[in-house]
């Protein structure tokens, strides 16, 4: 199917699970030549297609990655020039009643639960400001009981008074609901798919609301409809063949795009982490392929974001500064209350990029890059 | 050289430099400032989502207002008339200037300007005392619209913003220009020197560069670069140029009967 035929149902009507393997197979089967006419077309400015997007993420890309590299570094600072913008995360509660394969918050972890009070929310939001934050990212589990529209109702209140930006990584949840979310100055909703992988899907994701795989895959466009200005998409590397998810992710991008043409978007790379309850890894990702599939990304869309976590590596966060990204978290705490009280036994996974946010603002500085910590005022879009 | 007689007047203020630049892109604070100083321009653009507004103590704000610049604060971020019109209201009450530098591009991909929400945000913001100089598309019946609905310069658009393509509306800029009643800035797109020097022998009265500064491998060198073009095109503006001589003209197989 060609990108003009990306109508205007759902994206899930999109993704069926006979097509999976079709998409796995072309991707494998791309060549050299392939990849050589798609690089060219780029470095003329041309358009690329989902099938360029292909030859760019197959195996056949990975002796072409410096020149993908450098065609990254061009596109990204045409766009968006020499700058990283810094955002931290912010748990609010690491309550939930899913239980997926992988995750450390899963239902069935023995691990001690908690949700913060205002009073909580208060510290933590002092905690972060004094690094000098402006953008934050809300997460939490998904337990709706207790952390439902009401608590986020409330916990934004709190918030709203810190920082600039604020965007929400939480359950999927109803459009009037994000509506709601809107009117309080929610920004941005981050919601990954996970795998694009339907029949994979129900094994990695057993129990709870987040079995539903087309009710999140129809998330992004809850939140366009409901007037958001911003969506994160993504999926969880290593789960299925990262290749093919990252084809999904790459046609939801382009859905999205000609369904909701006012909306921004950006892109991450989480890649599994271990967490409490130890998920396989089916697709490991090395770093090198990491690095293909962000650059191919950027060649393919220029005006996305891509966002790097402190799940990676600092060696590889200061290199990948030049190469394609432009948003990055720094010194974050994966445990509600962990900036306030750094309290591992409570976190949803480690994280491998411990500096402090001085030291990457440093570092990023040391790169001939400028920081960014602010780039949204409250208010400026209207509801 | 530019003449001290030959200078541009916009709204309450006075240039001598052609040459409008903004602030996005570059590489830090430094780097921005040594660069707005080598092009010699006199004012500066800024996004408010960019500044901390009220403190003026992040990096863009602070160095420009101890500078002196004239700032020319946008509404970039906002993706209709009334996010532009909140945008303008908060920096005339924090930075005390009645400038703005009309933005709505609701698209973030090609960042087009919304034509109907400018021309809505422009009656209003005028109608409150800004000082208007509207981000628009290349039409010349929306440049006389925006004229009339009190701007104090137009700024159509030689390219889509930072795509460094140049003056792909040509066609439509020299139709503003020759019907324009206020000064034309043209904004967005100029990649190189030669655009805007284009720019300026076209009767442009000023131009407005970013990112072909901000992303040069040599910024500061490649500003002193954009304010020498603009000088230059400028003069040949003044000067008149010499009409292009066609060969042909040497016979005439068409009238050569009448000889």
């Amino acid at each position: 199917m060609t990108d003009h035929q990306l109508s205007d149902q759902s994206f899930s009507q999109h993704v069926v699970m006979d097509e999976w393997q079709q998409m796995a197979c072309e991707i494998n089967a791309v060549d050299d030549n392939a990849v050589v006419q798609v690089l060219a077309k780029s470095k003329a400015n041309q358009r690329l297609s989902l099938n360029d997007f292909k030859a760019l993420i197959s195996p056949a890309a990975a002796p072409y990655l410096e020149h993908m590299a450098a065609e990254s570094q061009r596109l990204t600072q045409q766009r968006f020039g020499k700058t990283i913008q810094l955002f931290v995360p912010l748990y609010l509660s690491n309550m939930c009643s899913n239980i997926c394969t992988y995750c450390g918050f899963s239902m069935e972890n023995k691990i001690r639960r908690t949700t913060l009070s205002f009073e909580q929310i208060h510290k933590e939001a002092q905690a972060i400001k004094a690094k000098g934050f402006e953008h934050v990212l809300i997460v939490t589990g998904e337990s709706e009981r207790k952390v439902g529209i009401e608590y986020f109702e409330s916990a934004l209140s709190v918030l709203k008074e810190y920082f600039s930006h604020i965007a929400m990584e939480v359950q999927p949840l109803k459009e009037h609901e994000y509506r709601r979310l809107h009117e309080l100055g929610v920004e941005s909703i981050l919601v990954y798919q996970e795998t694009y992988h339907r029949e994979k899907y129900a094994k990695y994701h057993l129990k709870g609301k987040k079995s539903d795989f087309d009710y999140r895959l129809q998330t992004p466009e809850r939140v366009g409809r409901a007037g958001i200005n911003k969506v994160g998409l993504g999926c969880l590397l290593g789960l299925e063949d990262w290749r093919t998810d990252a084809f999904y992710v790459a046609k939801q991008l382009r859905f999205l795009e000609k369904q909701f043409w006012s909306m921004k978007f950006s892109l991450a790379f989480p890649r599994l982490r271990p967490c409490e309850g130890g998920g396989e890894v089916n697709s490991p990702m090395s770093e090198r392929e990491l690095v293909q599939l962000i650059c191919a990304y950027r060649i393919f869309n220029q005006q996305v974001e891509l966002s790097l976590s402190t799940r990676e590596s600092a060696v590889f966060r200061n290199n990948m500064v030049a190469l394609g990204i432009t948003t990055m978290s720094a010194e974050s705490k994966t445990q509600p209350g962990g900036y306030a009280n750094d309290d591992k036994s409570l976190e949803q996974f480690s994280i491998d990029d411990n500096r402090s946010v001085d030291d990457v603002a440093q570092m990023i500085t040391d790169k001939g890059y400028q920081v960014v910590w602010k780039d949204w005022q409250q208010g400026l879009v209207s509801q | 050289m530019t003449t001290t007689t030959d200078l541009l007047t916009i709204g309450d203020k006075t240039f001598s430099s052609r040459l409008f630049t903004g602030t996005g892109k570059f590489s830090s604070s430094d780097m921005m400032m040594a660069s707005l100083n080598a092009s010699q321009s006199e004012l500066v653009t800024m996004a408010l989502k960019r500044v901390d507004i009220a403190g003026q103590t992040d990096d863009i704000l602070a160095p420009l207002v101890q500078a002196g610049f004239n700032l020319l604060p946008n509404t970039s971020g906002a993706k209709n008339a009334q996010d532009a019109i909140f945008a303008a209201q908060l920096t005339r009450e924090a930075l005390g200037t009645n400038w703005v530098k009309l933005e709505i591009h609701p698209d973030p991909k090609y960042l087009m300007p919304d034509p109907i929400e400018t021309l809505k945000a422009a009656e209003a913001l005028a109608n409150d005392g800004f000082i208007v100089l509207p981000y628009m598309h290349a039409d010349p019946v929306l440049a006389k619209n925006l004229e009339e609905a009190g701007c104090a310069a137009v700024m159509p658009l030689g390219s889509p913003i930072g795509s460094n393509k140049g003056l792909a509306s040509r066609t439509f800029l020299e139709i503003i220009i020759e019907q324009a009643n206020v000064p034309v800035v043209i904004d967005a797109g100029i990649g190189a020197p030669s655009d805007a020097a284009l720019a300026m022998e076209m009767g442009a009265d000023a131009v407005l560069v970013n990112t072909a500064m901000a992303v040069s491998h040599q910024p500061v060198a490649m500003a002193k670069a954009f304010s020498l073009a603009v000088e230059a095109g400028r003069s040949a503006f003044l000067a008149g140029l010499a009409p292009k001589a066609q060969h042909a003209i040497a016979t005439s197989p068409l009238t050569g009967f009448l000889d």
